[in-house]
């Protein structure tokens, strides 16, 4: 146990198995981004998943529209420490859009319309844990949540889930991205609490 | 390999800000140091050993093994109300930190700066205004303070105090002073225009507030001609806590 915090007592509302440690839960959607909010006109967005043989797999609006849609229902954990539990998407399975990539990269970089970028093995984006999301709660996803579109990996802490998503780039060695190289940690696996560099 | 550890924190002194905004300095043995707008980790822990943490940002530029949190109390919060109404000097917390490269100011950075909070988005953007006083620093800095009305304005006194080279505008939006020339509302591109920097100078703006706030902000910057990359924001204010 800790320094004991005299008088303490806490609310304790986030008594819940679903509660990674040191999170509390929140009704809302908290934002936090890192500047302005960009705004991308859907006839000019594009996704990109780049190889690391130097190939481009590219997809318009109405091309991943067309696209098989799902339906993920997610916790979503946020190093700053609130969670969501719920949380409704509409997006396609990243399964789907490496369908026809090959590759035998291991490490990935997400980068977004803004220049955010974050880096997961490519391991983490595959195997129904990770999908390009356009739609939350049955709406359109607005631009300060990541709109048109965000990726969401939801086993992992939400900076990873880098929103105004632009693309992938597959990589054989890893390469850190914005908040990876600023102190936080590498793979930010919230049931690890693994927030900063070194936890 | 670095690593941020829990440290104990015992309270050294308290002020209160406003009514329902308190201003904690710890002391934190081996405090490794910090940059004006960083955060830290804050953990309380019961005496049966539930614990619950929240992020706050600093308030005040390193010095030695202070550490100087402004906390604003938030109805219902859980880690809030004892920061700011049970704590009694000697009390103790766990501190973890600092955190945050990004929406940060350097003594060494040469660009004007442009401040813009709202609320108590205040805070991490007092610490580079301290740490701007404390390095002898000339770089022009320009403070748009927006706040609902005179009584929840933070650090009034050190405010009002003359600072070469820092000036400071406010914007109400509930209630303006008696006399107060701008009409009470939510901040607007002429508050900027007239109060930031021009886009030409090529100021570093840091914008923190609630998010509606910052959204406006920013997108304001961006029609004055700011560039993106100029424009770092940081989300400050209740989420729950």
């Amino acid at each position: 146990m800790g320094i004991i915090s005299r008088g303490f007592q806490g609310r304790r509302r986030g008594d819940d198995d679903r509660l990674p440690p040191g999170q509390y839960l929140v009704d809302d959607f908290p934002v936090l981004s890192t500047g302005p909010t960009p705004r991308i006109p859907l006839e000019r967005w594009e996704f990109a998943i780049d190889t690391e043989a130097g190939q481009t797999h590219r997809w318009s609006w109405p091309e991943l529209m067309a696209l098989p849609q799902e339906t993920p229902t997610v916790d979503i954990h946020c190093v700053t420490k609130w969670s969501k539990l719920g949380t409704g998407w509409q997006g396609v399975s990243l399964d789907t859009l490496f369908e026809d990539v090959e590759s035998a990269a291991e490490y990935a970089l997400a980068y977004s319309y803004g220049g955010y970028t974050t880096n997961l093995p490519l391991e983490d984006l595959l195997d129904g844990k990770a999908w390009i999301v356009h739609k939350f709660d049955g709406e359109e996803l607005e631009p300060r949540h990541g709109g048109p579109a965000r990726l969401l990996v939801p086993h992992l802490y939400l900076w990873k889930s880098a929103k105004w998503i632009h693309g992938i780039r597959l990589l054989d060695e890893d390469w850190p991205g914005f908040w990876e190289t600023a102190g936080y940690h590498n793979y930010g696996d919230p049931w690890r609490e693994q927030r900063y560099e070194g936890d | 390999m670095r690593r941020l550890t829990w440290r104990p924190a015992r309270l050294t002194a308290l002020r209160d800000e406003t009514g329902s905004a308190r201003t904690l300095v710890f002391r934190v043995p081996d405090w490794p140091g910090h940059l004006a707008g960083q955060h830290v980790d804050v953990r309380l822990t019961a005496d049966d050993g539930y614990s619950a943490q929240r992020s706050y940002s600093v308030a005040a530029p390193a010095d030695g093994d202070t550490v100087e949190l402004t906390v604003e109390r938030v109805p219902d919060g859980e880690v809030s109300p004892y920061l700011t109404e049970v704590m009694e000097p000697g009390d103790q917390v766990e501190i973890r930190g600092p955190v945050g490269g990004w929406f940060v100011w350097r003594p060494e950075s040469t660009s004007p700066v442009l401040l813009v909070a709202g609320g108590s988005g205040i805070v991490p953007l007092m610490a580079m205004i301290r740490a701007r006083r404390r390095a002898g620093s000339r770089v022009p800095f320009r403070l748009l303070y927006s706040l609902r009305e005179p009584g929840s304005r933070y650090y009034a006194e050190e405010l009002r105090r003359p600072d070469a080279g820092l000036d400071v505008g406010y914007i109400y939006t509930r209630a303006a002073p008696d006399g107060w020339p701008r009409p009470a509302g939510r901040i607007l591109l002429d508050d900027l225009a007239e109060g930031g920097w021009p886009a030409g100078f090529e100021p570093e703006c840091y914008v923190c507030g609630p998010t509606g706030f910052v959204e406006a902000t920013a997108d304001l910057l961006l029609a004055l001609g700011h560039a993106p990359e100029r424009i770092r924001t940081e989300r400050f204010g209740p989420t729950g806590d």
